[in-house]
Protein backbone atom coordinates (compact mmCIF):
# COMPACT_ATOMS: atom_id res chain seq x y z
CA UNK A 1 0.00 0.00 0.00
CA UNK A 2 2.59 2.43 0.87
CA UNK A 3 4.59 1.52 -2.25
CA UNK A 4 1.61 2.76 -4.26
CA UNK A 5 1.13 5.57 -2.27
CA UNK A 6 4.89 6.68 -2.48
CA UNK A 7 4.01 6.04 -6.28
CA UNK A 8 1.29 8.37 -6.62
CA UNK A 9 2.76 10.86 -4.41
CA UNK A 10 6.38 10.62 -6.51
CA UNK A 11 4.33 10.62 -9.43
CA UNK A 12 3.10 13.79 -8.90
CA UNK A 13 6.12 15.62 -8.24
CA UNK A 14 7.67 14.32 -11.37
CA UNK A 15 4.80 15.60 -13.71
CA UNK A 16 4.64 18.85 -11.45
CA UNK A 17 7.74 19.69 -12.14
CA UNK A 18 8.18 18.85 -15.90
CA UNK A 19 4.61 20.61 -17.02
CA UNK A 20 6.04 23.82 -14.63
CA UNK A 21 9.56 23.71 -16.84
CA UNK A 22 8.56 21.44 -20.17
CA UNK A 23 12.20 20.62 -20.43
CA UNK A 24 11.60 16.97 -21.85
CA UNK A 25 8.58 17.59 -23.52
CA UNK A 26 10.02 20.33 -25.51
CA UNK A 27 12.98 18.49 -26.35
CA UNK A 28 11.77 15.52 -27.53
CA UNK A 29 8.62 16.56 -29.13
CA UNK A 30 10.73 19.19 -31.32
CA UNK A 31 13.88 15.79 -31.88
CA UNK A 32 11.25 13.33 -32.86
CA UNK A 33 9.41 15.96 -35.70
CA UNK A 34 12.93 17.31 -36.80
CA UNK A 35 13.67 13.54 -37.81
CA UNK A 36 10.31 12.84 -39.31
CA UNK A 37 10.94 15.97 -41.24
CA UNK A 38 14.32 15.23 -42.69
CA UNK A 39 13.57 11.64 -43.74
CA UNK A 40 10.22 11.97 -45.48
CA UNK A 41 12.33 14.13 -48.06
CA UNK A 42 14.51 11.11 -48.54
CA UNK A 43 11.81 8.99 -48.88
CA UNK A 44 9.06 9.63 -51.51
CA UNK A 45 5.86 9.91 -49.30
CA UNK A 46 2.60 7.23 -49.78
CA UNK A 47 5.31 4.92 -52.06
CA UNK A 48 5.61 1.02 -50.67
CA UNK A 49 9.10 2.37 -49.93
CA UNK A 50 8.09 4.56 -47.48
CA UNK A 51 5.26 1.98 -45.54
CA UNK A 52 8.45 -0.26 -45.93
CA UNK A 53 10.65 2.39 -43.89
CA UNK A 54 8.63 4.63 -42.11
CA UNK A 55 7.95 2.32 -39.13
CA UNK A 56 11.89 1.48 -38.69
CA UNK A 57 12.41 5.43 -38.77
CA UNK A 58 9.84 6.59 -36.22
CA UNK A 59 10.83 3.43 -33.84
CA UNK A 60 14.44 5.27 -34.33
CA UNK A 61 12.92 8.84 -33.92
CA UNK A 62 11.28 7.29 -30.45
CA UNK A 63 14.48 6.26 -29.65
CA UNK A 64 16.51 8.75 -29.90
CA UNK A 65 14.48 10.75 -27.79
CA UNK A 66 14.05 8.71 -25.03
CA UNK A 67 17.66 8.60 -24.74
CA UNK A 68 17.33 12.41 -24.21
CA UNK A 69 15.03 11.83 -21.68
CA UNK A 70 16.52 9.42 -19.71
CA UNK A 71 20.21 11.35 -19.82
CA UNK A 72 18.23 13.29 -17.28
CA UNK A 73 15.91 11.31 -15.58
CA UNK A 74 18.29 10.51 -12.53
CA UNK A 75 20.46 13.66 -12.99
CA UNK A 76 18.21 15.83 -11.98
CA UNK A 77 18.07 14.11 -8.64
CA UNK A 78 21.91 14.63 -8.06
CA UNK A 79 21.62 18.87 -8.45
CA UNK A 80 21.21 18.85 -5.11
CA UNK A 81 21.47 15.21 -3.78
CA UNK A 82 17.33 14.93 -3.62
CA UNK A 83 17.70 10.67 -4.46
CA UNK A 84 19.15 10.80 -1.13
CA UNK A 85 16.47 12.64 0.96
CA UNK A 86 14.10 10.36 -1.31
CA UNK A 87 15.93 7.01 0.04
CA UNK A 88 15.24 8.80 3.35
CA UNK A 89 11.57 9.22 3.01
CA UNK A 90 10.59 6.30 0.94
CA UNK A 91 9.94 2.79 2.84
CA UNK A 92 10.75 0.90 -0.72
CA UNK A 93 12.91 2.71 -3.07
CA UNK A 94 11.19 0.84 -5.94
CA UNK A 95 8.57 3.59 -5.83
CA UNK A 96 10.88 5.65 -7.16
CA UNK A 97 11.55 3.88 -9.45
CA UNK A 98 7.59 3.09 -10.38
CA UNK A 99 7.25 6.76 -10.51
CA UNK A 100 10.01 7.70 -12.93
CA UNK A 101 9.20 5.19 -15.36
CA UNK A 102 5.54 5.65 -15.64
CA UNK A 103 6.34 9.22 -16.19
CA UNK A 104 8.90 8.78 -18.63
CA UNK A 105 6.30 6.43 -20.28
CA UNK A 106 3.78 9.02 -20.13
CA UNK A 107 5.83 11.91 -21.29
CA UNK A 108 7.01 9.48 -24.26
CA UNK A 109 3.40 8.55 -25.35
CA UNK A 110 2.46 11.85 -25.31
CA UNK A 111 4.86 13.26 -27.54
CA UNK A 112 4.29 9.90 -29.70
CA UNK A 113 0.44 11.08 -29.77
CA UNK A 114 1.31 14.25 -30.95
CA UNK A 115 3.66 13.49 -33.94
CA UNK A 116 1.82 11.18 -34.99
CA UNK A 117 -0.76 13.07 -37.40
CA UNK A 118 2.70 14.72 -38.59
CA UNK A 119 4.04 11.20 -39.11
CA UNK A 120 0.87 10.50 -41.16
CA UNK A 121 1.05 13.25 -43.44
CA UNK A 122 4.66 13.31 -44.28
CA UNK A 123 5.09 10.22 -45.03
CA UNK A 124 1.46 10.35 -46.47
CA UNK A 125 -0.01 6.58 -44.62
CA UNK A 126 -3.80 6.62 -43.17
CA UNK A 127 -3.19 5.49 -39.35
CA UNK A 128 -7.21 5.54 -38.86
CA UNK A 129 -7.97 1.97 -39.52
CA UNK A 130 -5.92 0.43 -36.73
CA UNK A 131 -5.20 3.02 -34.73
CA UNK A 132 -6.09 1.15 -31.21
CA UNK A 133 -3.71 -1.56 -32.16
CA UNK A 134 -1.29 0.83 -33.00
CA UNK A 135 -1.57 2.46 -29.99
CA UNK A 136 -1.36 -0.85 -28.09
CA UNK A 137 2.25 -1.14 -29.57
CA UNK A 138 3.35 2.36 -28.87
CA UNK A 139 2.37 1.95 -25.06
CA UNK A 140 3.87 -1.96 -24.99
CA UNK A 141 6.91 -1.12 -26.81
CA UNK A 142 7.47 2.50 -24.72
CA UNK A 143 7.03 1.14 -21.20
CA UNK A 144 9.65 -1.41 -22.35
CA UNK A 145 12.33 1.81 -23.48
CA UNK A 146 10.94 3.64 -20.09
CA UNK A 147 11.58 0.42 -18.12
CA UNK A 148 14.91 -0.19 -19.59
CA UNK A 149 16.07 3.95 -19.85
CA UNK A 150 15.08 4.24 -16.39
CA UNK A 151 17.21 1.39 -14.66
CA UNK A 152 20.01 2.08 -17.31
CA UNK A 153 19.86 6.18 -16.43
CA UNK A 154 20.14 5.20 -12.49
CA UNK A 155 23.10 3.56 -13.29
CA UNK A 156 24.91 6.06 -15.40
CA UNK A 157 24.07 8.73 -14.12
CA UNK A 158 26.84 7.70 -10.68
CA UNK A 159 28.71 7.09 -13.21
CA UNK A 160 32.18 9.98 -14.38
CA UNK A 161 31.04 9.32 -18.55
CA UNK A 162 27.37 9.30 -17.88
CA UNK A 163 27.27 10.71 -21.93
CA UNK A 164 28.55 8.28 -23.97
CA UNK A 165 27.11 5.24 -20.58
CA UNK A 166 24.05 5.45 -20.99
CA UNK A 167 23.46 4.68 -25.01
CA UNK A 168 26.50 1.83 -24.64
CA UNK A 169 24.06 0.32 -22.01
CA UNK A 170 20.83 0.72 -23.79
CA UNK A 171 20.77 0.28 -27.37
CA UNK A 172 21.81 -3.11 -26.81
CA UNK A 173 19.52 -3.89 -24.53
CA UNK A 174 16.38 -2.06 -26.38
CA UNK A 175 17.29 -3.91 -29.64
CA UNK A 176 14.39 -6.75 -28.93
CA UNK A 177 12.13 -4.27 -27.99
CA UNK A 178 12.71 -1.75 -31.05
CA UNK A 179 13.02 -4.87 -34.08
CA UNK A 180 9.97 -6.32 -32.54
CA UNK A 181 7.95 -3.06 -32.48
CA UNK A 182 9.17 -1.66 -35.62
CA UNK A 183 8.22 -5.48 -37.53
CA UNK A 184 4.56 -5.31 -35.45
CA UNK A 185 4.19 -1.49 -36.82
CA UNK A 186 5.07 -2.27 -40.53
CA UNK A 187 2.61 -5.02 -40.51
CA UNK A 188 -0.33 -2.62 -39.41
CA UNK A 189 0.49 0.21 -42.00
CA UNK A 190 0.72 -2.54 -44.72
CA UNK A 191 -1.64 -2.31 -47.60
CA UNK A 192 -3.20 -5.10 -46.27
CA UNK A 193 -2.85 -4.84 -42.64
CA UNK A 194 -2.53 -7.96 -40.36
CA UNK A 195 -1.99 -7.58 -36.18
CA UNK A 196 1.23 -9.43 -35.33
CA UNK A 197 -0.54 -10.74 -31.57
CA UNK A 198 3.11 -12.65 -31.16
CA UNK A 199 5.44 -9.48 -31.26
CA UNK A 200 3.06 -7.59 -29.09
CA UNK A 201 3.00 -10.50 -26.35
CA UNK A 202 6.88 -10.53 -26.89
CA UNK A 203 7.49 -7.00 -26.15
CA UNK A 204 4.91 -7.14 -23.05
CA UNK A 205 6.81 -10.27 -21.86
CA UNK A 206 9.75 -8.28 -21.98
CA UNK A 207 8.08 -5.78 -20.15
CA UNK A 208 7.37 -8.03 -17.88
CA UNK A 209 11.00 -9.60 -17.09
CA UNK A 210 12.58 -5.92 -17.03
CA UNK A 211 9.73 -4.40 -14.32
CA UNK A 212 10.74 -7.60 -12.00
CA UNK A 213 14.13 -7.58 -12.64
CA UNK A 214 13.81 -3.63 -11.43
CA UNK A 215 12.05 -4.46 -8.67
CA UNK A 216 13.95 -6.90 -7.46
CA UNK A 217 17.15 -5.37 -8.19
CA UNK A 218 16.99 -1.68 -8.49
CA UNK A 219 17.66 -1.17 -4.65
CA UNK A 220 21.37 -1.84 -5.64
CA UNK A 221 21.09 0.23 -8.68
CA UNK A 222 20.64 3.60 -6.00
CA UNK A 223 23.21 2.92 -4.03
CA UNK A 224 26.20 4.95 -3.47
CA UNK B 1 11.26 33.13 12.86
CA UNK B 2 10.01 30.75 15.64
CA UNK B 3 11.36 30.21 18.68
CA UNK B 4 12.45 26.50 18.42
CA UNK B 5 11.94 23.91 15.72
CA UNK B 6 9.35 22.05 16.06
CA UNK B 7 9.08 18.39 17.87
CA UNK B 8 7.04 20.38 19.61
CA UNK B 9 3.76 22.05 18.56
CA UNK B 10 3.00 25.35 18.00
CA UNK B 11 1.62 25.58 21.54
CA UNK B 12 5.26 24.62 22.86
CA UNK B 13 4.62 21.25 24.31
CA UNK B 14 5.74 17.93 22.30
CA UNK B 15 3.39 16.85 20.22
CA UNK B 16 1.31 13.76 20.70
CA UNK B 17 3.45 11.18 17.66
CA UNK B 18 6.64 13.07 19.59
CA UNK B 19 5.61 11.42 22.45
CA UNK B 20 5.13 8.06 21.46
CA UNK B 21 8.94 8.06 20.02
CA UNK B 22 11.09 6.35 22.42
CA UNK B 23 14.70 7.70 22.58
CA UNK B 24 16.92 6.30 20.27
CA UNK B 25 20.69 6.22 20.20
CA UNK B 26 23.38 5.29 17.30
CA UNK B 27 26.23 2.64 17.94
CA UNK B 28 29.25 2.65 14.78
CA UNK B 29 30.93 -0.64 15.40
CA UNK B 30 34.01 -1.19 13.84
CA UNK B 31 33.07 1.01 10.54
CA UNK B 32 34.90 0.88 7.62
CA UNK B 33 34.14 2.92 4.72
CA UNK B 34 36.70 2.38 1.38
CA UNK B 35 36.37 3.79 -2.06
CA UNK B 36 38.53 1.56 -3.91
CA UNK B 37 41.94 1.90 -2.20
CA UNK B 38 41.53 5.33 -0.70
CA UNK B 39 39.92 4.77 3.25
CA UNK B 40 37.31 7.05 4.21
CA UNK B 41 36.22 5.75 8.00
CA UNK B 42 38.74 3.18 9.08
CA UNK B 43 37.73 1.34 12.46
CA UNK B 44 35.30 3.56 13.82
CA UNK B 45 33.43 2.58 16.75
CA UNK B 46 31.54 4.23 19.61
CA UNK B 47 27.95 4.74 20.80
CA UNK B 48 25.90 7.95 21.13
CA UNK B 49 23.43 7.37 23.76
CA UNK B 50 19.92 8.90 23.24
CA UNK B 51 19.14 12.02 24.21
CA UNK B 52 23.29 13.51 23.36
CA UNK B 53 24.79 16.15 21.44
CA UNK B 54 27.49 15.33 20.08
CA UNK B 55 29.85 17.48 17.99
CA UNK B 56 32.06 15.56 15.02
CA UNK B 57 35.29 17.65 14.98
CA UNK B 58 38.07 16.98 12.45
CA UNK B 59 39.67 18.46 9.19
CA UNK B 60 38.69 18.37 5.99
CA UNK B 61 38.61 15.25 4.20
CA UNK B 62 38.76 13.59 8.17
CA UNK B 63 35.56 11.41 7.67
CA UNK B 64 32.68 13.49 9.17
CA UNK B 65 30.51 13.97 6.20
CA UNK B 66 31.03 10.09 5.14
CA UNK B 67 30.00 8.50 8.74
CA UNK B 68 26.87 10.90 8.75
CA UNK B 69 25.89 9.61 5.74
CA UNK B 70 26.27 6.18 7.27
CA UNK B 71 24.39 7.02 10.54
CA UNK B 72 21.49 8.38 7.82
CA UNK B 73 22.01 5.26 5.75
CA UNK B 74 22.68 6.88 2.61
CA UNK B 75 25.86 5.13 2.49
CA UNK B 76 26.70 1.48 3.39
CA UNK B 77 29.87 0.71 4.76
CA UNK B 78 32.40 -1.64 3.71
CA UNK B 79 32.81 -3.52 6.98
CA UNK B 80 31.24 -3.05 10.19
CA UNK B 81 27.49 -2.34 11.78
CA UNK B 82 25.35 0.09 12.53
CA UNK B 83 22.66 0.11 14.87
CA UNK B 84 19.76 2.41 16.53
CA UNK B 85 19.26 1.40 20.13
CA UNK B 86 15.71 1.93 21.12
CA UNK B 87 14.30 2.15 17.94
CA UNK B 88 14.02 -1.95 17.25
CA UNK B 89 11.05 -1.84 19.89
CA UNK B 90 8.63 0.91 17.66
CA UNK B 91 10.08 0.52 14.36
CA UNK B 92 8.09 3.87 12.58
CA UNK B 93 8.93 6.57 10.39
CA UNK B 94 10.23 8.82 13.29
CA UNK B 95 12.30 6.45 13.64
CA UNK B 96 14.04 7.41 10.49
CA UNK B 97 16.94 10.22 11.32
CA UNK B 98 16.43 13.51 10.01
CA UNK B 99 19.66 14.81 8.25
CA UNK B 100 20.92 17.76 6.94
CA UNK B 101 24.13 17.55 4.39
CA UNK B 102 25.84 19.49 2.47
CA UNK B 103 23.51 19.77 -0.26
CA UNK B 104 20.01 21.00 0.26
CA UNK B 105 18.29 17.98 -0.84
CA UNK B 106 15.06 20.12 -1.96
CA UNK B 107 13.98 20.23 -5.34
CA UNK B 108 14.76 23.84 -6.89
CA UNK B 109 11.71 23.73 -9.38
CA UNK B 110 8.99 22.96 -6.39
CA UNK B 111 8.02 26.09 -4.11
CA UNK B 112 8.95 26.07 -0.58
CA UNK B 113 5.56 24.63 0.60
CA UNK B 114 5.03 21.87 -2.45
CA UNK B 115 8.88 20.63 -0.84
CA UNK B 116 7.56 20.36 2.76
CA UNK B 117 4.09 18.69 1.68
CA UNK B 118 6.31 16.10 -0.88
CA UNK B 119 8.34 15.04 2.19
CA UNK B 120 5.71 15.33 4.66
CA UNK B 121 3.46 12.89 2.28
CA UNK B 122 5.99 10.15 1.72
CA UNK B 123 6.42 9.91 5.37
CA UNK B 124 2.59 9.67 6.06
CA UNK B 125 2.71 12.57 8.63
CA UNK B 126 0.05 13.68 10.08
CA UNK B 127 -2.06 16.84 8.61
CA UNK B 128 0.92 17.42 6.32
CA UNK B 129 -0.35 20.77 5.07
CA UNK B 130 -0.29 21.83 8.62
CA UNK B 131 2.88 20.62 9.91
CA UNK B 132 4.21 22.30 6.40
CA UNK B 133 2.86 25.75 7.39
CA UNK B 134 4.04 25.21 11.31
CA UNK B 135 7.55 24.64 10.01
CA UNK B 136 7.33 27.46 7.29
CA UNK B 137 6.46 29.59 10.34
CA UNK B 138 9.73 28.55 12.31
CA UNK B 139 12.02 28.71 9.89
CA UNK B 140 10.58 32.43 9.13
CA UNK B 141 9.76 31.40 5.24
CA UNK B 142 5.90 31.55 5.61
CA UNK B 143 5.73 34.93 3.45
CA UNK B 144 8.19 33.13 0.73
CA UNK B 145 5.78 29.44 1.18
CA UNK B 146 4.85 29.70 -3.06
CA UNK B 147 7.69 30.81 -4.09
CA UNK B 148 10.03 28.05 -5.80
CA UNK B 149 13.26 26.95 -4.34
CA UNK B 150 15.68 28.09 -6.78
CA UNK B 151 14.60 31.58 -6.26
CA UNK B 152 15.96 31.58 -2.73
CA UNK B 153 19.21 33.05 -1.33
CA UNK B 154 21.92 30.22 -0.02
CA UNK B 155 20.32 31.05 3.67
CA UNK B 156 16.90 30.53 2.79
CA UNK B 157 17.96 27.50 1.04
CA UNK B 158 19.58 25.79 4.43
CA UNK B 159 16.42 27.03 6.47
CA UNK B 160 14.30 24.72 3.87
CA UNK B 161 16.13 22.14 4.12
CA UNK B 162 16.02 21.83 8.17
CA UNK B 163 12.61 22.21 8.10
CA UNK B 164 12.64 19.21 5.00
CA UNK B 165 14.73 16.79 7.83
CA UNK B 166 12.65 17.91 10.56
CA UNK B 167 9.08 17.33 8.90
CA UNK B 168 8.86 13.77 9.96
CA UNK B 169 9.65 14.86 13.91
CA UNK B 170 12.80 12.33 13.89
CA UNK B 171 14.55 10.94 16.89
CA UNK B 172 17.58 11.08 15.90
CA UNK B 173 19.06 14.39 14.43
CA UNK B 174 22.02 14.29 11.56
CA UNK B 175 23.80 17.39 10.55
CA UNK B 176 26.37 18.27 8.40
CA UNK B 177 28.05 21.84 9.35
CA UNK B 178 24.17 22.95 9.77
CA UNK B 179 25.74 26.93 9.80
CA UNK B 180 25.86 26.83 5.86
CA UNK B 181 24.89 30.18 4.69
CA UNK B 182 23.07 31.15 8.03
CA UNK B 183 23.05 34.79 9.33
CA UNK B 184 24.40 35.66 12.38
CA UNK B 185 20.75 35.58 13.54
CA UNK B 186 19.93 32.04 11.82
CA UNK B 187 22.70 30.54 13.68
CA UNK B 188 21.32 32.06 17.29
CA UNK B 189 17.61 30.78 16.27
CA UNK B 190 19.01 27.28 15.31
CA UNK B 191 21.05 26.61 18.09
CA UNK B 192 18.14 27.53 20.41
CA UNK B 193 16.10 25.21 18.27
CA UNK B 194 18.52 22.48 18.40
CA UNK B 195 18.56 23.31 22.38
CA UNK B 196 15.43 22.74 22.88
CA UNK B 197 14.99 19.39 20.69
CA UNK B 198 18.11 17.74 22.53
CA UNK B 199 16.17 18.59 25.50
CA UNK B 200 13.31 16.69 24.89
CA UNK B 201 15.25 13.75 24.62
CA UNK B 202 16.35 14.04 20.59
CA UNK B 203 19.24 12.92 19.82
CA UNK B 204 21.72 15.12 18.09
CA UNK B 205 25.42 14.44 15.96
CA UNK B 206 26.09 17.61 14.16
CA UNK B 207 29.66 18.10 11.97
CA UNK B 208 31.45 21.80 13.07
CA UNK B 209 34.57 23.59 11.80
CA UNK B 210 35.49 25.39 15.19
CA UNK B 211 33.51 26.80 17.70
CA UNK B 212 30.40 28.52 17.74
CA UNK B 213 27.01 28.55 19.32
CA UNK B 214 26.12 25.42 18.29
CA UNK B 215 29.17 23.87 19.92
CA UNK B 216 27.78 25.39 22.76
CA UNK B 217 25.33 22.72 22.95
CA UNK B 218 28.06 19.62 22.88
CA UNK B 219 27.30 17.23 25.50
CA UNK B 220 30.29 15.29 23.95
CA UNK B 221 32.86 15.54 20.95
CA UNK B 222 34.42 13.37 18.93
CA UNK B 223 37.48 14.42 16.91
CA UNK B 224 37.95 12.04 13.57
CA UNK B 225 41.51 12.23 11.54
CA UNK B 226 42.35 10.36 8.40
CA UNK B 227 39.16 8.49 8.94
CA UNK B 228 39.92 7.09 12.51
CA UNK B 229 38.49 8.23 16.08
CA UNK B 230 41.54 10.12 17.75
CA UNK B 231 39.80 11.67 20.49
CA UNK B 232 36.25 11.14 22.62
CA UNK B 233 35.33 13.25 25.28
CA UNK B 234 32.66 14.66 27.40
CA UNK B 235 34.68 16.44 29.79
CA UNK B 236 34.71 20.70 29.84
CA UNK B 237 38.22 21.25 29.01
CA UNK B 238 39.23 18.53 26.64
CA UNK B 239 36.09 19.17 25.36
CA UNK B 240 36.68 22.99 24.47
CA UNK B 241 39.95 21.97 23.40
CA UNK B 242 38.64 19.51 20.52
CA UNK B 243 35.74 22.01 19.73
CA UNK B 244 38.53 25.06 19.04
CA UNK B 245 41.12 23.33 17.55
CA UNK B 246 39.45 20.27 15.68
CA UNK B 247 38.75 21.64 13.01
CA UNK B 248 41.46 23.81 12.21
Amino acid sequence: MSLLSNTAILLGKELRTEFRSRELLTTTGVFILIVLVLFSFAINPGTEEARQFAPGLLWLAILFASSLMFQSCFLREQQNDTLSSLRLAVSDPFAIFLAKLIANTLFLLLTELLMLPFFAIFYNIPLWPKLPVLLLVLFVGSLGISIAGTAMSAISAQARMRELLLPLLLLPLLTPVLVVSSLVTASLLDREPVVQWKGIGFVAVFDLIFLTALWLFGEYLLEE
Amino acid sequence: MGSALSLIGRSGKRSVTALRIPPTGLRFENIDKRYGGLFALRRVSFEVVPGECVVLAGRNGSGKTTLLRIAAQIVKPTVGKLSFPGADSAPSVNGRPGYVAHATMVYDELTAEENLLLFARLQSVENPAGRAEELLREVGLIERRDSLVRTFSRGMRQRIAIARALIHRPSVLLFDEPATGLDPPGITWLANSLREVNRMGCTVVMSLHGESELSALATRAVQLDAGSVVADTKSGASLHAILTFGGA
